[in-house]
């Protein structure tokens, strides 16, 4: 297969083309500029339709809009755009839209930095709006993963009529790794068509209405229950993750994204000094898997967690352990990356 | 002699609105229009927060609920995606003039190919009667108690005379509810924006002075009267806009 050079941002953007995304509405913010970019270019050739908006507000709006036609649909910011979008994420969950959310996260509070982050875990896994939901959250480490989640994302939004968020940080949008697609060319598909909708009825079904209001508590509890029978399913059929050399290993280091590359190297550096190192890695950090890494430190007699935050997943790592296993953190802040050296000199204190 | 009958496009359930609010007439207006445009199977309405969230209930065609005040974001997402369809918002003072100002703006001025159907009624119905954009110098209100004071909390919005501004606006127009006479006209104005839109000229606005006895704390037909003698002088009723050069086809 082709491999091309690009970067996360455009690869997301490239793949979403190809999964029959159809509307992208976004607002600049860095460092995620260059799926815009890539929109405003490809997305008319392939009869799309890129807008940039007024405010991140309006972006994730007029993706409510599109979505509620059964039109494939997207947008794409940053931490503090994403705070804005939180409102219309909320309401699109409340009104069962399939979407697709690319969350490119930097440093903060507030304007922060616009370096790589891995600060907003617990916006995007536990708030991402106000009311009782879950939305499924993968969380890729590197280019090609960034296309495989895309591709993925579009068909999970529709199946389980949810939005679909895509964690990504500074660090993958803006790096380039070379990639490889499914196909040569775009393959156009054809339209699907959905009952839900709210298209225009042509006097051929019911009027059909998209909406998060439902007043009566009765409704409301059934709605929600059911929404999360179907989050449930998805979480029996989606969750993913990735173990390497966790059978014997008496320290496993559990990161995502960024971090996890860089505890990869940790571990390799690791293992050729003797020391019995293992490395998990959620794909899904919603739904998180609990299961596989239950089991991939079986044999472990400590978890080391790295992040680029003051430490989010460790909370939902020791939780999935039940605190039978010490769960040790280790983290920089700010925009910093650790580097492979720093998380080895962790490993060896902790032995 | 036509009889007297309910449109094909307004559902036949009671409403939810005050007495003699005048929501129900605007409904009625809208539903009449889409009929005599035979669009109901193409139309889209987006309906807010505020007093007409429940409108999709009370209309026959798809319905759309938005946020506060976001309507305009959501009607450009659904009418990009289908650029054939009749989509239209439905908001209130509050929600366009006040959380909503962005997004009525920006629709306007990139000319966004939806009609605007604004309900200004001076006040927050559906949360109490609070102080709207729209609320008139001297006006008391839940939180104006002493009567809207402009040196405190500054002035009205005339939405119409704002959004005439900007080049995207095709058709810009302020008409009244308040009696027969002018209900016709609103009708006329309202199948005029639609009938733009059909025609892919560009957004269109139609505000309508609109009623809210319940928070006003007056009768019906002393609402409809206060808005003739309040309303009227300080929101002028006629076209803001009308882009001449579009409707004759031509293009800059």
């Amino acid at each position: 297969m082709k491999k091309t050079l690009m970067k996360g941002n455009e690869a997301v953007a490239e793949a979403a083309i190809r999964a029959g995304c159809k509307c992208y509405f976004g607002y600049p913010i860095t460092p995620q500029n260059e799926v815009g970019a890539y929109m405003s270019a490809k997305l008319h050739q392939h009869g799309g339709v890129f807008l940039q908006a007024e405010s991140e507000i309006a972006a994730i709006n007029m993706v409510y809009g599109c979505a509620a036609t059964g039109t494939r649909c997207m947008t794409s910011s940053s931490s503090p755009g994403i705070s804005l979008k939180t409102e219309g994420i909320s309401y699109m969950a409340g009104a069962d839209l399939p979407a697709v959310i690319l969350s490119v996260q930097r440093g903060g509070p507030g304007l922060g930095t616009i370096q790589p982050s891995q600060a907003d875990y617990f916006q995007t896994t536990r708030a991402l709006g106000h009311g009782d939901l879950h939305l499924p959250v993968f969380a890729p480490y590197s280019v090609q993963e960034m296309v495989d989640v895309t591709t993925k994302a579009f068909d999970i939004a529709e199946e389980y009529r949810t939005p679909v968020i895509i964690l990504a940080d500074g660090l993958l949008g803006q790096m380039m790794e070379p990639v490889s697609f499914d196909d040569e060319e775009v393959i156009e598909k054809p339209e699907k068509t959905f009952d839900w909708v709210a298209d225009g009825h042509m006097g051929k079904r019911k009027k059909n209405i998209i909406t998060s209001l439902q007043i009566e508590s009765e409704e409301l509890e059934q709605t929600i229950t059911a929404r999360e029978k179907r989050f449930e399913k998805l979480k029996a059929n989606h969750t993913q993750s990735e173990s390497v050399n966790c059978d014997d290993a008496d320290i496993v280091i559990a990161a995502y994204g960024s971090a996890s590359r860089v505890v990869q190297s940790a571990m390799e550096m690791a293992r050729e000094e003797g020391l019995k190192v293992g490395t998990f890695r959620p794909v899904t950090i919603s739904p998180f898997p609990v299961n596989a890494i239950v089991k991939a430190c079986k044999n472990a007699k400590k978890v080391l967690v790295v992040e680029m935050s003051l430490g989010q997943m460790v909370d939902d790592v020791k939780m999935a352990l039940e605190h039978k296993i010490p769960v040790e953190f280790y983290g920089r802040q700010g925009g910093f990356v650790p580097g492979p050296q720093e998380i080895l000199d962790v490993v060896r204190r902790l032995k | 002699m036509p009889k007297f009958t309910r449109p094909n496009a307004l559902a036949d359930t009671p409403t939810h609105y005050c007495p003699g609010c005048t929501h129900g007439v605007i409904h009625r207006l809208v539903a009449e229009v889409i009929d005599e445009m035979d669009i109901m199977n193409t139309t889209i309405g987006v309906l807010p927060v505020g007093c007409a969230v429940f409108g999709y209930n009370y209309f026959n065609f798809d319905g759309v609920q938005a946020s506060h005040g976001r309507a305009p974001a959501v009607a450009t997402g659904v009418k990009r995606a289908k650029p054939d369809r009749l989509v239209f918002t439905y908001q209130g003072d509050g929600d366009l003039a006040a959380i909503g100002t962005a997004e009525i703006v920006h629709a306007a001025a990139r000319g966004e190919n939806i009609t605007t159907i604004f309900v200004n009624n001076t006040i927050y119905g559906m949360t109490g009667g609070q102080m709207a954009p729209t609320t008139l110098p001297g006006q008391k209100t839940q939180t104006s108690p002493f009567g809207r004071d402009t040196e405190k909390v500054g002035f009205p919005i005339r939405v119409c005379e704002m959004l005439s501004t900007l080049d995207g606006v095709a058709y810009a127009e302020r008409v009244s509810v308040h009696d027969a006479k002018h209900i016709n006209a609103a009708k006329k104005a309202i199948k005029k924006a639609f009938e733009i839109q059909m025609r892919g000229e560009g957004f269109s606005i139609i505000e309508l002075l609109s009623t809210c006895p319940t928070n006003w704390g007056l009768t019906p037909p002393a609402s409809l009267e206060w808005l003739k003698e309040n309303m009227l002088p300080y929101y002028p009723l006629g076209v803001y806009k009308e882009k001449q050069e579009l409707t004759k086809g031509a293009s800059k």
